[in-house]
């Protein structure tokens, strides 16, 4: 979908420039909700401020509402024929392989250090154990636990780091080789 | 009232969904299960409808859902819920903080956001195939698969379903040996439609 992007704001319509483009799929991607949308509150508000964005993401949105709100009309009666409804049995089995095989993609994507590998586990372990067990953990506090967790772990480095530069320096070896 | 609980209920997906896509997976599950808005199976049909047809899953997805429990007007708060959140904060990003992803504190979250996704996303593929494969939803489930008599619960393997899940796996490693690309979900989906109605409907 970026070189889509790409080629339509930045080569074609000059909206953006390729450097702003590079940071907007940086950000996109790393911002919480869906990359298009992202995407296009930032190309809207770089070409025309805040109502460009509001255009944009309105407008992102609309082909989604339309023809998913057509389709949630008659899905139901869709599915009451014996065959679409065997079809969907096999599409159910189907939409938890695509889930397991995106999530193992993305975990062979991850940074391969330990701090990763043991969030990986940990919260792995502990949502399915949760889920089975009925114990009711909202996702959202994994999320913001991890994301805390790892802001004390830098903050705890770069502590660790400051001191060391400092004793360097009275060593007078000089820092800043951190 | 329902529409207040479409819009609140996105609003906090779209709030915490990293990861795009797949990243916001569990999180829905979780709200549609606990409300008792969709069943699991109901569920992955809307999964499969939203990720075959264009746009954002998230959005796709809250309009289905939205659609599902309050009509159109359902669609558009859970909808508008879902995009809000994204478009405040890249304004916000794009206004004021220029140099926001170079923030040595913003790439220490996101370093202990990302294993936290991936890991949810396998959670949830997990549970979901415990479910719809082996019919187990909870610990005392397992138990009573293991050991059929002890139980007067029926819990039992989806014999067909299973079959379906390892013939996608077998094609999917030949695939990607042989033609040394992935398959589209698309294509996936189509291929487990056909196999749905060859295994549940004919034999």
């Amino acid at each position: 979908m970026a070189a889509l992007l790409e080629h339509e704001f930045v080569e074609k319509k000059k909206w953006i420039s390729k450097e702003e483009f590079m940071d907007m799929v940086a950000i996109a991607e790393s911002t919480p909700g869906p990359v298009a949308i992202n995407s296009a509150t930032f190309i809207g508000y770089k070409t025309e401020g805040v109502l460009g964005a509001l255009l944009a993401t309105v407008a992102v949105s609309i082909p989604s509402f339309v023809i998913i709100y057509l389709i949630s009309l008659v899905f139901d009666r869709f599915l009451s024929l014996s065959y679409v409804a065997y079809a969907f049995r096999g599409i159910q089995v189907g939409v938890v392989y695509l889930i397991f095989s995106a999530g193992i993609k993305m975990a062979r994507g991850l940074k391969k250090d330990i701090f990763s590998r043991l969030i990986l586990a940990a919260v792995f372990f502990l949502m399915t154990f949760f889920t089975l067990t009925s114990v009711s953990f909202s996702s959202v506090f994994y999320i913001l636990i991890c994301g805390f967790l790892a802001v004390l772990l830098y903050l705890i480095r770069t502590a660790c780091g400051v001191s060391q530069t400092l004793k360097k320096n009275k060593d007078g070896k000089g820092g800043n080789d951190l | 009232m329902i529409y207040l609980q479409l819009f609140f209920s996105f609003l906090m997906i779209g709030t915490v969904s990293f990861g795009g896509g797949y990243g916001m997976i569990s999180l829905i599950r979780e709200t549609v299960l606990s409300y008792g808005w969709l069943s699991e199976e109901e569920f992955l049909n809307f999964i499969a409808v939203s990720e075959s047809t264009p746009g954002p899953l998230a959005v796709n997805m809250a309009t289905f859902i939205g659609s599902s429990q309050g009509g159109i007007l359902g669609s558009f708060f859970a909808t508008i819920g879902v995009v809000m959140p994204s478009f405040f904060i890249i304004l916000l990003i794009a206004a004021l903080l220029k140099n926001f992803m170079k923030y040595a504190g913003v790439q220490a979250f996101l370093s202990g956001i990302r294993p936290c996704v991936v890991a949810m996303i396998l959670s949830t593929a997990v549970t979901m195939g415990l479910g719809t494969l082996f019919s187990v939803r909870s610990v005392d489930d397992i138990g009573s698969l293991l050991n059929p008599g002890l139980s007067s619960e029926a819990v039992s393997p989806d014999y067909k379903g299973i079959f379906i899940f390892v013939f996608l796996i077998v094609l999917h490693v030949l695939w990607k040996h042989f033609r040394k690309k992935t398959i589209s979900p698309i294509l996936m989906l189509l291929l487990s439609a056909g196999l749905g109605v060859a295994v549940y409907g004919v034999l």
